[in-house]
Protein backbone atom coordinates (compact mmCIF):
# COMPACT_ATOMS: atom_id res chain seq x y z
CA UNK A 1 0.00 0.00 0.00
CA UNK A 2 1.60 3.25 -1.09
CA UNK A 3 0.81 6.25 1.10
CA UNK A 4 0.64 9.65 -0.51
CA UNK A 5 3.03 11.95 1.39
CA UNK A 6 1.00 14.56 3.13
CA UNK A 7 2.21 18.15 3.44
CA UNK A 8 1.65 18.27 7.17
CA UNK A 9 2.41 14.63 7.99
CA UNK A 10 3.77 14.41 11.51
CA UNK A 11 4.61 10.72 11.19
CA UNK A 12 5.42 9.11 7.87
CA UNK A 13 6.65 5.60 7.18
CA UNK A 14 7.71 4.67 3.64
CA UNK A 15 8.32 1.04 2.69
CA UNK A 16 9.75 0.04 6.07
CA UNK A 17 11.36 -3.39 6.33
CA UNK A 18 12.57 -4.99 9.50
CA UNK A 19 13.66 -8.47 10.45
CA UNK A 20 14.54 -9.92 13.85
CA UNK A 21 17.38 -12.29 13.03
CA UNK A 22 16.07 -14.36 10.14
CA UNK A 23 12.45 -13.55 10.88
CA UNK A 24 10.96 -10.73 8.77
CA UNK A 25 8.52 -8.75 10.88
CA UNK A 26 7.83 -5.67 8.75
CA UNK A 27 7.64 -6.30 5.02
CA UNK A 28 7.10 -2.90 3.47
CA UNK A 29 4.98 -0.80 5.81
CA UNK A 30 3.87 2.63 4.65
CA UNK A 31 1.49 5.11 6.21
CA UNK A 32 1.30 8.82 6.94
CA UNK A 33 -0.35 10.59 9.85
CA UNK A 34 -1.31 14.27 9.53
CA UNK A 35 -1.14 16.59 12.50
CA UNK A 36 -3.98 16.31 14.97
CA UNK A 37 -5.14 12.94 13.68
CA UNK A 38 -5.67 9.81 15.73
CA UNK A 39 -4.66 6.54 14.10
CA UNK A 40 -5.44 3.13 15.56
CA UNK A 41 -3.37 0.13 14.44
CA UNK A 42 -5.09 -3.20 14.87
CA UNK A 43 -4.09 -6.73 13.99
CA UNK A 44 -3.19 -10.12 15.34
CA UNK A 45 -0.20 -10.79 17.56
CA UNK A 46 2.78 -11.10 15.29
CA UNK A 47 1.37 -8.82 12.61
CA UNK A 48 4.11 -6.30 13.37
CA UNK A 49 1.95 -3.51 14.82
CA UNK A 50 3.91 -3.04 18.06
CA UNK A 51 7.18 -3.27 16.16
CA UNK A 52 6.04 -0.59 13.72
CA UNK A 53 5.11 1.64 16.66
CA UNK A 54 8.43 1.09 18.39
CA UNK A 55 10.28 1.93 15.18
CA UNK A 56 8.66 5.37 15.19
CA UNK A 57 10.47 6.21 18.44
CA UNK A 58 13.59 4.32 17.34
CA UNK A 59 13.28 1.71 20.06
CA UNK A 60 13.92 -0.60 17.12
CA UNK A 61 16.05 0.18 14.10
CA UNK A 62 14.85 -0.66 10.61
CA UNK A 63 16.63 -2.48 7.79
CA UNK A 64 15.32 -0.38 4.91
CA UNK A 65 12.78 2.31 4.15
CA UNK A 66 12.34 5.73 5.70
CA UNK A 67 10.63 7.08 8.78
CA UNK A 68 10.02 10.80 9.18
CA UNK A 69 8.75 12.01 12.54
CA UNK A 70 8.28 15.72 13.37
CA UNK A 71 11.00 16.65 10.94
CA UNK A 72 13.47 14.02 12.20
CA UNK A 73 14.79 11.36 9.84
CA UNK A 74 14.44 8.49 12.32
CA UNK A 75 15.99 5.92 9.97
CA UNK A 76 19.24 7.90 9.72
CA UNK A 77 22.11 6.73 11.95
CA UNK A 78 22.86 10.29 13.07
CA UNK A 79 19.34 11.18 14.19
CA UNK A 80 19.20 13.38 17.30
CA UNK A 81 17.62 10.87 19.68
CA UNK A 82 17.36 13.29 22.55
CA UNK A 83 15.32 15.75 20.48
CA UNK A 84 13.28 12.95 18.92
CA UNK A 85 12.29 11.55 22.29
CA UNK A 86 11.18 15.01 23.44
CA UNK A 87 8.90 15.29 20.41
CA UNK A 88 7.53 11.77 20.76
CA UNK A 89 5.90 10.44 23.91
CA UNK A 90 5.28 6.72 24.33
CA UNK A 91 3.15 4.83 26.86
CA UNK A 92 3.80 1.12 27.35
CA UNK A 93 1.59 -1.84 28.14
CA UNK A 94 3.36 -2.39 31.47
CA UNK A 95 3.36 1.31 32.50
CA UNK A 96 7.07 1.18 33.51
CA UNK A 97 6.79 3.77 36.23
CA UNK A 98 9.93 4.32 38.34
CA UNK A 99 9.14 2.45 41.59
CA UNK A 100 11.64 4.30 43.75
CA UNK A 101 10.05 7.72 43.04
CA UNK A 102 6.69 9.23 43.98
CA UNK A 103 4.13 9.94 41.28
CA UNK A 104 5.15 13.60 41.23
CA UNK A 105 8.86 12.75 41.05
CA UNK A 106 8.16 10.30 38.21
CA UNK A 107 6.63 13.15 36.24
CA UNK A 108 9.13 15.90 37.11
CA UNK A 109 12.23 13.75 36.52
CA UNK A 110 12.56 14.25 32.78
CA UNK A 111 11.53 17.94 32.58
CA UNK A 112 14.18 18.75 35.17
CA UNK A 113 16.93 16.50 33.84
CA UNK A 114 16.39 17.03 30.11
CA UNK A 115 14.87 20.50 29.82
CA UNK A 116 16.59 21.95 32.88
CA UNK A 117 13.35 23.25 34.41
CA UNK A 118 13.39 24.44 38.01
CA UNK A 119 11.71 22.32 40.68
CA UNK A 120 8.85 24.81 40.94
CA UNK A 121 8.18 24.86 37.19
CA UNK A 122 8.39 21.08 36.97
CA UNK A 123 6.03 20.68 39.90
CA UNK A 124 3.52 23.03 38.22
CA UNK A 125 3.64 20.87 35.09
CA UNK A 126 3.18 17.73 37.18
CA UNK A 127 0.12 19.25 38.86
CA UNK A 128 -1.35 20.20 35.51
CA UNK A 129 -0.85 16.81 33.86
CA UNK A 130 -2.08 14.94 36.95
CA UNK A 131 -5.24 17.03 36.92
CA UNK A 132 -5.60 16.26 33.23
CA UNK A 133 -5.61 12.51 33.94
CA UNK A 134 -7.74 12.89 37.06
CA UNK A 135 -5.12 12.01 39.68
CA UNK A 136 -4.34 15.38 41.25
CA UNK A 137 -4.56 13.93 44.76
CA UNK A 138 -2.04 11.14 44.15
CA UNK A 139 1.07 13.27 43.71
CA UNK A 140 2.85 11.92 46.79
CA UNK A 141 1.84 8.29 46.37
CA UNK A 142 4.29 5.61 45.24
CA UNK A 143 3.45 3.55 42.11
CA UNK A 144 3.06 0.35 44.14
CA UNK A 145 0.19 1.96 46.05
CA UNK A 146 -1.84 2.62 42.90
CA UNK A 147 -4.11 0.38 40.85
CA UNK A 148 -3.10 -0.60 37.31
CA UNK A 149 -5.42 1.95 35.77
CA UNK A 150 -4.04 4.71 37.96
CA UNK A 151 -0.45 3.73 37.19
CA UNK A 152 -1.20 3.81 33.48
CA UNK A 153 -2.74 7.28 33.81
CA UNK A 154 0.38 8.43 35.67
CA UNK A 155 2.45 7.00 32.82
CA UNK A 156 0.38 9.08 30.38
CA UNK A 157 0.85 12.18 32.55
CA UNK A 158 4.60 11.50 32.67
CA UNK A 159 4.78 11.47 28.87
CA UNK A 160 2.55 14.54 28.54
CA UNK A 161 4.81 16.52 30.90
CA UNK A 162 7.48 16.60 28.18
CA UNK A 163 4.95 18.29 25.85
CA UNK A 164 5.40 15.94 22.90
CA UNK A 165 3.99 16.54 19.44
CA UNK A 166 3.03 12.90 18.96
CA UNK A 167 1.87 10.34 21.53
CA UNK A 168 2.28 6.61 20.93
CA UNK A 169 0.24 4.08 22.90
CA UNK A 170 1.40 0.46 22.80
CA UNK A 171 -1.57 -1.72 23.86
CA UNK A 172 -1.89 0.38 27.01
CA UNK A 173 -5.06 -1.29 28.27
CA UNK A 174 -4.15 -4.90 27.45
CA UNK A 175 -2.83 -5.53 30.98
CA UNK A 176 -5.87 -4.00 32.68
CA UNK A 177 -9.15 -5.56 33.66
CA UNK A 178 -12.33 -4.11 32.08
CA UNK A 179 -13.25 -1.64 34.84
CA UNK A 180 -9.76 -0.10 34.89
CA UNK A 181 -9.60 -0.03 31.09
CA UNK A 182 -12.42 2.50 30.94
CA UNK A 183 -10.69 5.18 32.99
CA UNK A 184 -7.59 5.00 30.78
CA UNK A 185 -9.59 5.08 27.55
CA UNK A 186 -11.42 8.17 28.81
CA UNK A 187 -8.10 9.98 29.25
CA UNK A 188 -6.98 8.96 25.77
CA UNK A 189 -10.28 10.18 24.30
CA UNK A 190 -9.84 13.54 26.03
CA UNK A 191 -6.35 13.85 24.59
CA UNK A 192 -7.74 13.10 21.14
CA UNK A 193 -10.40 15.78 21.53
CA UNK A 194 -7.66 18.17 22.57
CA UNK A 195 -6.04 17.75 19.16
CA UNK A 196 -3.03 15.58 20.05
CA UNK A 197 -1.58 13.54 17.20
CA UNK A 198 -1.78 9.94 18.39
CA UNK A 199 -0.98 6.43 17.26
CA UNK A 200 -2.70 3.68 19.22
CA UNK A 201 -1.91 0.01 18.96
CA UNK A 202 -4.96 -1.51 20.51
CA UNK A 203 -7.37 -4.42 20.72
CA UNK A 204 -10.25 -2.19 21.80
CA UNK A 205 -12.21 -2.24 18.52
CA UNK A 206 -15.20 -0.15 19.59
CA UNK A 207 -12.92 2.47 21.08
CA UNK A 208 -10.83 2.55 17.94
CA UNK A 209 -13.88 2.88 15.71
CA UNK A 210 -15.23 5.74 17.82
CA UNK A 211 -12.10 7.78 18.54
CA UNK A 212 -9.72 7.11 15.65
CA UNK A 213 -9.82 9.14 12.45
CA UNK A 214 -8.14 6.29 10.59
CA UNK A 215 -7.79 2.61 11.37
CA UNK A 216 -4.88 0.63 9.96
CA UNK A 217 -5.24 -3.13 9.91
CA UNK A 218 -1.88 -4.87 9.77
CA UNK A 219 -1.41 -8.45 8.73
CA UNK A 220 1.79 -10.44 8.27
CA UNK A 221 4.04 -7.39 8.43
CA UNK A 222 2.12 -5.25 5.93
CA UNK A 223 -0.62 -2.64 6.01
CA UNK A 224 -3.52 -4.76 4.81
CA UNK A 225 -6.44 -2.35 4.94
CA UNK A 226 -6.84 1.22 6.00
CA UNK A 227 -9.85 3.46 6.38
CA UNK A 228 -12.17 5.26 8.80
CA UNK A 229 -13.94 3.50 11.66
CA UNK A 230 -16.77 2.38 9.39
CA UNK A 231 -14.27 0.07 7.70
CA UNK A 232 -14.69 -2.34 10.60
CA UNK A 233 -18.37 -2.81 9.71
CA UNK A 234 -17.44 -3.40 6.10
CA UNK A 235 -14.16 -5.35 5.81
CA UNK A 236 -12.85 -5.64 2.25
CA UNK A 237 -10.34 -8.47 2.71
CA UNK A 238 -10.94 -11.98 4.05
CA UNK A 239 -8.09 -11.55 6.55
CA UNK A 240 -9.78 -8.58 8.21
CA UNK A 241 -13.14 -10.30 8.13
CA UNK A 242 -11.53 -13.29 9.84
CA UNK A 243 -9.77 -11.12 12.41
CA UNK A 244 -12.93 -9.23 13.35
CA UNK A 245 -15.05 -12.35 13.65
CA UNK A 246 -12.60 -13.89 16.10
CA UNK A 247 -12.86 -10.81 18.27
CA UNK A 248 -9.10 -10.45 18.66
CA UNK B 1 52.20 -16.53 84.37
CA UNK B 2 52.71 -19.58 86.64
CA UNK B 3 49.00 -20.27 87.19
CA UNK B 4 48.48 -20.33 83.37
CA UNK B 5 45.07 -18.69 83.59
CA UNK B 6 43.57 -15.95 81.57
CA UNK B 7 43.70 -12.61 83.25
CA UNK B 8 42.45 -9.16 82.45
CA UNK B 9 45.62 -8.27 80.55
CA UNK B 10 44.98 -11.15 78.15
CA UNK B 11 41.39 -10.09 77.62
CA UNK B 12 42.56 -6.55 76.92
CA UNK B 13 45.01 -7.92 74.38
CA UNK B 14 42.17 -9.83 72.70
CA UNK B 15 40.05 -6.68 72.71
CA UNK B 16 42.80 -4.76 70.91
CA UNK B 17 43.03 -7.62 68.41
CA UNK B 18 39.28 -7.44 67.87
CA UNK B 19 39.60 -3.71 67.25
CA UNK B 20 42.20 -4.36 64.55
CA UNK B 21 39.84 -6.94 63.01
CA UNK B 22 37.14 -4.28 62.81
CA UNK B 23 39.66 -1.80 61.44
CA UNK B 24 40.86 -4.14 58.68
CA UNK B 25 37.25 -5.09 57.87
CA UNK B 26 36.31 -1.44 57.40
CA UNK B 27 39.37 -0.74 55.23
CA UNK B 28 38.52 -3.81 53.14
CA UNK B 29 34.86 -2.82 52.79
CA UNK B 30 35.39 0.86 51.98
CA UNK B 31 38.42 0.34 49.73
CA UNK B 32 37.01 -2.81 48.16
CA UNK B 33 33.64 -1.13 47.79
CA UNK B 34 35.06 1.83 45.87
CA UNK B 35 37.09 -0.48 43.65
CA UNK B 36 34.09 -2.81 43.32
CA UNK B 37 31.88 0.04 42.15
CA UNK B 38 34.38 0.91 39.41
CA UNK B 39 34.62 -2.76 38.45
CA UNK B 40 30.83 -3.15 38.29
CA UNK B 41 30.53 -0.17 35.92
CA UNK B 42 33.46 -1.35 33.79
CA UNK B 43 31.93 -4.81 33.63
CA UNK B 44 28.83 -3.42 31.86
CA UNK B 45 30.67 -0.85 29.78
CA UNK B 46 30.04 -0.76 26.04
CA UNK B 47 33.82 -0.65 25.47
CA UNK B 48 34.75 -4.30 24.86
CA UNK B 49 38.45 -4.33 25.89
CA UNK B 50 37.51 -2.74 29.24
CA UNK B 51 34.83 -5.35 29.76
CA UNK B 52 37.21 -8.23 28.98
CA UNK B 53 39.90 -6.83 31.28
CA UNK B 54 37.39 -6.57 34.11
CA UNK B 55 36.07 -10.10 33.56
CA UNK B 56 39.66 -11.40 33.64
CA UNK B 57 40.36 -9.57 36.90
CA UNK B 58 37.20 -10.95 38.51
CA UNK B 59 37.85 -14.52 37.35
CA UNK B 60 41.47 -14.50 38.54
CA UNK B 61 40.70 -13.08 41.99
CA UNK B 62 37.61 -15.23 42.53
CA UNK B 63 39.60 -18.31 41.51
CA UNK B 64 42.46 -17.62 43.94
CA UNK B 65 42.30 -18.43 47.66
CA UNK B 66 42.48 -15.28 49.78
CA UNK B 67 45.45 -16.81 51.57
CA UNK B 68 47.38 -16.91 48.29
CA UNK B 69 46.38 -13.33 47.48
CA UNK B 70 47.71 -12.36 50.92
CA UNK B 71 51.00 -14.15 50.32
CA UNK B 72 51.40 -12.55 46.91
CA UNK B 73 50.78 -9.10 48.37
CA UNK B 74 53.03 -9.56 51.38
CA UNK B 75 55.92 -11.67 50.08
CA UNK B 76 55.61 -10.73 46.46
CA UNK B 77 55.75 -7.02 47.16
CA UNK B 78 58.64 -7.44 49.60
CA UNK B 79 60.60 -9.24 46.85
CA UNK B 80 60.09 -6.13 44.75
CA UNK B 81 61.77 -4.21 47.52
CA UNK B 82 58.72 -2.87 49.32
CA UNK B 83 58.93 -3.75 53.00
CA UNK B 84 55.29 -3.36 53.94
CA UNK B 85 53.92 -3.50 57.45
CA UNK B 86 51.39 -6.28 57.99
CA UNK B 87 48.40 -3.94 58.02
CA UNK B 88 49.23 -2.39 54.64
CA UNK B 89 49.85 -5.73 52.90
CA UNK B 90 46.72 -7.20 54.45
CA UNK B 91 44.70 -4.14 53.43
CA UNK B 92 45.85 -4.33 49.82
CA UNK B 93 45.06 -8.04 49.66
CA UNK B 94 41.62 -7.61 51.24
CA UNK B 95 40.76 -4.69 48.96
CA UNK B 96 41.72 -6.73 45.88
CA UNK B 97 39.68 -9.69 47.15
CA UNK B 98 36.60 -7.63 48.08
CA UNK B 99 36.63 -5.62 44.85
CA UNK B 100 36.20 -8.76 42.73
CA UNK B 101 33.29 -10.13 44.75
CA UNK B 102 31.43 -6.87 45.36
CA UNK B 103 32.00 -5.90 41.74
CA UNK B 104 30.22 -9.06 40.58
CA UNK B 105 27.44 -8.74 43.16
CA UNK B 106 26.76 -5.16 42.15
CA UNK B 107 26.97 -5.91 38.44
CA UNK B 108 24.29 -8.56 38.97
CA UNK B 109 22.14 -6.06 40.86
CA UNK B 110 22.41 -3.46 38.10
CA UNK B 111 21.40 -6.08 35.53
CA UNK B 112 18.53 -7.18 37.79
CA UNK B 113 16.81 -3.85 37.18
CA UNK B 114 14.32 -4.63 34.38
CA UNK B 115 15.23 -3.59 30.82
CA UNK B 116 11.87 -1.82 30.65
CA UNK B 117 13.12 0.73 33.18
CA UNK B 118 16.04 1.56 30.89
CA UNK B 119 13.58 1.81 27.98
CA UNK B 120 11.13 4.06 29.79
CA UNK B 121 13.96 6.39 30.83
CA UNK B 122 15.35 6.36 27.28
CA UNK B 123 11.96 7.33 25.87
CA UNK B 124 11.83 10.34 28.19
CA UNK B 125 14.99 11.61 26.42
CA UNK B 126 17.35 10.97 29.34
CA UNK B 127 21.01 10.49 28.39
CA UNK B 128 22.72 7.16 29.14
CA UNK B 129 24.42 8.53 32.23
CA UNK B 130 21.17 10.16 33.45
CA UNK B 131 19.35 6.85 33.02
CA UNK B 132 22.05 5.14 35.05
CA UNK B 133 22.20 7.77 37.79
CA UNK B 134 18.51 8.70 38.22
CA UNK B 135 16.64 5.49 37.37
CA UNK B 136 18.79 2.35 37.37
CA UNK B 137 21.37 2.87 40.13
CA UNK B 138 18.83 3.87 42.83
CA UNK B 139 16.91 0.68 42.10
CA UNK B 140 20.09 -1.39 41.87
CA UNK B 141 21.17 -0.03 45.27
CA UNK B 142 18.02 -1.32 46.89
CA UNK B 143 18.50 -4.74 45.33
CA UNK B 144 22.19 -4.73 46.31
CA UNK B 145 21.82 -3.92 50.00
CA UNK B 146 20.98 -7.40 51.39
CA UNK B 147 23.75 -9.31 49.53
CA UNK B 148 26.28 -6.55 50.28
CA UNK B 149 25.56 -6.62 54.01
CA UNK B 150 25.71 -10.41 53.86
CA UNK B 151 29.13 -10.22 52.23
CA UNK B 152 30.33 -7.95 55.03
CA UNK B 153 30.05 -11.02 57.26
CA UNK B 154 32.47 -12.85 54.93
CA UNK B 155 34.87 -9.92 55.09
CA UNK B 156 34.95 -9.92 58.89
CA UNK B 157 35.63 -13.65 59.04
CA UNK B 158 38.24 -13.58 56.29
CA UNK B 159 40.32 -10.95 58.06
CA UNK B 160 41.43 -13.84 60.28
CA UNK B 161 43.72 -14.97 57.44
CA UNK B 162 45.75 -11.79 57.84
CA UNK B 163 47.27 -13.43 60.90
CA UNK B 164 49.48 -15.37 58.49
CA UNK B 165 51.39 -12.24 57.56
CA UNK B 166 51.96 -11.27 61.15
CA UNK B 167 49.18 -8.74 61.38
CA UNK B 168 47.93 -8.90 64.96
CA UNK B 169 44.17 -9.13 64.60
CA UNK B 170 41.90 -11.22 66.81
CA UNK B 171 43.08 -14.71 65.79
CA UNK B 172 46.77 -13.80 65.95
CA UNK B 173 46.19 -12.20 69.34
CA UNK B 174 44.69 -15.49 70.45
CA UNK B 175 47.69 -17.47 69.14
CA UNK B 176 50.08 -15.19 71.04
CA UNK B 177 48.09 -15.60 74.24
CA UNK B 178 48.06 -19.38 73.81
CA UNK B 179 51.84 -19.37 73.81
CA UNK B 180 51.78 -18.06 77.34
CA UNK B 181 48.63 -19.51 78.89
CA UNK B 182 48.39 -22.91 77.14
CA UNK B 183 44.60 -22.85 77.29
CA UNK B 184 43.83 -22.92 73.57
CA UNK B 185 40.30 -24.27 73.82
CA UNK B 186 39.15 -21.49 76.12
CA UNK B 187 40.94 -18.81 74.13
CA UNK B 188 39.48 -19.92 70.79
CA UNK B 189 36.04 -20.26 72.35
CA UNK B 190 36.25 -16.64 73.42
CA UNK B 191 37.48 -15.64 69.95
CA UNK B 192 34.57 -17.52 68.30
CA UNK B 193 32.15 -15.71 70.60
CA UNK B 194 33.65 -12.35 69.66
CA UNK B 195 33.38 -13.11 65.91
CA UNK B 196 29.80 -14.21 66.44
CA UNK B 197 29.06 -10.98 68.29
CA UNK B 198 30.44 -9.03 65.31
CA UNK B 199 28.78 -11.06 62.54
CA UNK B 200 25.38 -11.88 63.97
CA UNK B 201 24.09 -8.27 63.99
CA UNK B 202 25.16 -7.98 60.34
CA UNK B 203 23.25 -11.15 59.43
CA UNK B 204 20.14 -9.97 61.23
CA UNK B 205 20.36 -6.60 59.50
CA UNK B 206 20.77 -8.29 56.12
CA UNK B 207 17.67 -10.46 56.68
CA UNK B 208 15.65 -7.45 57.78
CA UNK B 209 16.67 -5.50 54.67
CA UNK B 210 15.74 -8.45 52.51
CA UNK B 211 12.30 -8.70 54.11
CA UNK B 212 11.72 -5.00 53.49
CA UNK B 213 12.77 -5.29 49.84
CA UNK B 214 10.49 -8.25 49.15
CA UNK B 215 7.55 -6.56 50.79
CA UNK B 216 7.90 -3.66 48.40
CA UNK B 217 8.06 -6.00 45.43
CA UNK B 218 5.07 -8.01 46.62
CA UNK B 219 2.87 -4.94 46.90
CA UNK B 220 3.93 -3.80 43.44
CA UNK B 221 3.04 -7.21 41.99
CA UNK B 222 -0.52 -6.86 43.17
CA UNK B 223 -1.09 -3.59 41.30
Amino acid sequence: MKATPSMNAVVELQDVHKRFGSNPVLKGVSFAIPKGQVVAIIGQSGSGKSTALRCIDRLETIDSGTIQVCGHAVHAPDVDLRRLRQDVGIVFQSYNLFPHLTVEQNITLAPKAVKGLSSADARAIAERTLRQVGLADKAQAYPEQLSGGQQQRVAIARSLAMEPQVMLFDEVTSALDPQLTGEVLRVIEQLAEGGMTMVLVTHEMEFAARVADTIIYMHAGKVWETGPGAMLKNPQTPELRDFLSHGL
Amino acid sequence: MVDGGLNLYHLQFLAVGALWTVCLSLIAFVGGGLAGGVIALCRISSFKPLRWLTIAWIQIIQGTPLLVVLFVCYFGLSIMGLELPGLVAASIAMIVYVSAYLGEIWRGCIEAVPRTQWEAAECLALSRWQRMRLVVLPQALRIATPPTVGFMVQIVKNTSLASIVGFVELVRAGQLINNSTFQPFLVYLIIAAVYFAMCYPLSVWSRRLEARLHFGQRAAGQA
